[in-house]
């Protein structure tokens, strides 16, 4: 059109389901569990009839996580998406979430579903298939198990930051306790920093309860249009930007201090989102926990703070429920379990309730925008962000 | 590849350089298992073949009595409400003459795989078996009618092969 600048739709949470997360679910299939989350998900969002009102379904899952391959195929009768348009991101469900928003900005779609879980207790071998991520030339021969990657990125970040153990170790306490708070937690507790401290080394320097135990769960979220969004739902979550990056896959050649790819998938998003100073217009964040230590050097790769301020905040209670920036109020991954791809999710619920004011104990008062973070875990550098607000 | 270059520069490696190993690879086998929860739906499914009955789910919206049953009506997408048995006779809906294994290797016998449609399913219902005691596969059409062969329930164990096959039988 001459002369004519189409504006881009806004885009909206207008739906969130979740079912878990809980250490096992032997009583339902993985189907029977996503069912149960869409369910959720679609009543949420107005009461909204999947098999009419939704334009795409994207399911986020790596095949070796499910034990088969060609996971789009077993996926759409539980979301109501049977003979309709659906695809499979294989990765985190931020990157479902991020691909859901580029669908509705071409202005092709209006309503986009995004569903991601965990079914971990079906995989007897778990980390065999983390190892089977390694590279199988230079790191797989090695053997050990590959957590010692996580080990190697402590040492290294804890050496060129000054972050102490003890300031690692605090991450758990804080998490765990804020868990207890949320009823989709499985791992809450009211445990000690001495207790963090004592508990088994398992990758020097990193002990075992500084460790996320993975958990099943799932989690369906229904997107939209401005347009339909305002008829949905009076309280949409915007999406406001969305960032994603991966750095090399090589361990002997990646930067083990600054989680790159943290950073440049934040500023992606924050230049979309227009933030400029992120400690003062984000109001909360939601950050990838699967050690404890990544709390602090993702929090530093988010521009929250400096290198190596990340500890200090945390010492200072900054990042409790009550502090200035509150990191994890949902308890984090270490204490809702580790959602493997549906990670991603478990970190845009939490700013999409806080956001509604539907997080109850736990909720944050005055809250308008949330950063939501992602990691895919060991081995990967990928990450990804969103900016997520309740003012248009 | 054209018939004009007698010679194509490089070197050729036969198989005795791959076993010498002049010719370097990794290799490497996965160590993938899993337990796959049935949940209510096929766990349901599989306790009744273990009593040599087949059972399909209902749902009372669009009518349907779905086999194999799920917890939900993929057409509705609604909760099923109800559960009820369904025969163990139906029809081949098609069929295949299977002659090789997933590795290419010929099979002594042939297998002869088949989509049956049940008798009290929804039409286009039904289950993925092997056909037997047929004869000549040549003499199966589409639209014949066929029985389930079961295992004697001391050997059920609660599995789809606890039929051992389809059987063709008079109208």
């Amino acid at each position: 059109m001459k002369g004519e600048e189409k504006t881009l739709s806004e885009v909206a949470i207008v739906g969130v389901g979740c079912v878990g997360f809980r250490p096992v679910t032997p009583e339902l299939s993985y189907k029977e569990l996503m069912f149960e989350a869409a369910v959720k998900a679609y009543e949420d969002a107005g009461g909204i009839n999947p098999r009419e009102d939704i334009d795409v379904f994207v399911t986020c899952a790596e095949d070796y996580l499910e034990g088969f391959s060609i996971f789009d195929e077993f996926v759409p009768d539980q979301l109501g998406a049977a003979l309709r348009p659906l695809f499979t991101v294989s990765g985190d469900g931020m990157l479902g979430l991020a691909t859901a928003y580029m669908l509705i900005k071409t202005g092709q779609f209006d309503t986009v579903v995004v569903e991601a879980h965990s079914k971990a207790s079906d995989i007897l071998t778990y980390m065999d298939i983390v190892q089977f991520g390694l590279d199988p030339i230079f790191n797989r021969p090695l053997g050990g198990h590959p957590y010692y990657i996580a080990g190697l990125e402590m040492t290294r970040y804890l050496y060129e930051t000054g972050t102490t153990e003890e300031q690692c170790a605090q991450v758990v306490v804080k998490n765990k306790r804020n868990a207890i708070l949320n009823p989709y937690a499985a791992y809450g507790a009211n445990i000690t920093l001495d207790q963090v401290m004592r508990s088994e080394k398992l990758f020097h320097p990193l002990k075992k309860l500084e460790i996320s135990v993975p958990a099943d769960g799932c989690i369906v979220m229904v997107l939209a249009s401005e347009k339909v969004a305002e008829k949905l739902t009076d309280k949409p979550v915007w999406v406001k930007g969305v960032g994603w990056c991966t750095e090399t896959p090589s361990l002997e050649t990646r930067d083990w201090t600054r989680a790159v790819y943290t950073r440049l998938a934040a500023e992606m998003a924050y230049k979309e989102a227009k933030i400029t100073n992120p400690w003062r217009d984000i109001d909360f964040a939601e950050i990838h926990d699967l050690f404890a230590y990544k709390e602090l050097q993702h929090m530093e790769a988010l521009k929250l703070c400096d290198y190596g301020e990340a500890g200090k905040l945390l010492e200072e209670g900054l990042t409790g429920l009550d502090g200035e920036l509150p990191v994890n109020p949902s308890g984090g991954l270490l204490g809702m379990g580790y959602g493997l791809e549906a990670s991603g999710l478990q970190k845009v619920l939490e700013v999409v309730l806080q956001l509604r004011g539907e997080a109850g104990a736990r909720q944050i008062d005055n809250a308008e925008v949330g950063l939501a973070h992602t990691w895919r875990g060991i081995p990967t550098a990928t990450g990804a962000v969103a900016i997520l607000s309740n003012v248009k | 590849m054209s018939v004009k270059i007698k010679h194509f520069p490089g070197e050729e490696i036969e198989t005795k350089d791959f076993r010498e190993g002049k010719v370097l690879f990794e290799s490497f086998r996965p160590k993938a298992r899993y337990a796959w929860s049935a949940g209510i739906a096929i766990s349901r499914f599989l306790e009744e073949l273990k009593n040599g009955r087949i059972i399909a789910s209902t749902c009372s919206k669009c009518g349907r009595i779905m086999v194999p049953p799920r917890i939900y009506c993929e057409k509705c997408f609604k909760p099923t409400d109800g559960w009820t048995y369904v025969k163990d006779t139906g029809v081949i809906n098609t069929f295949s003459v299977s002659y090789i294994a997933s590795d290419a290797s010929r099979l002594k016998e042939p297998i002869v795989v088949a989509v049956i449609e049940l008798d009290g399913a929804s039409p286009g219902m039904g289950i993925v078996h092997l056909l037997g005691e047929y004869g000549d596969w040549r003499q199966l059409k589409i639209g014949m009618r066929v029985q389930a062969v079961w295992k004697p329930p001391e050997e059920r164990v609660g599995a789809i092969t606890d039929i051992k096959y389809f059987k063709p039988v008079k109208e």
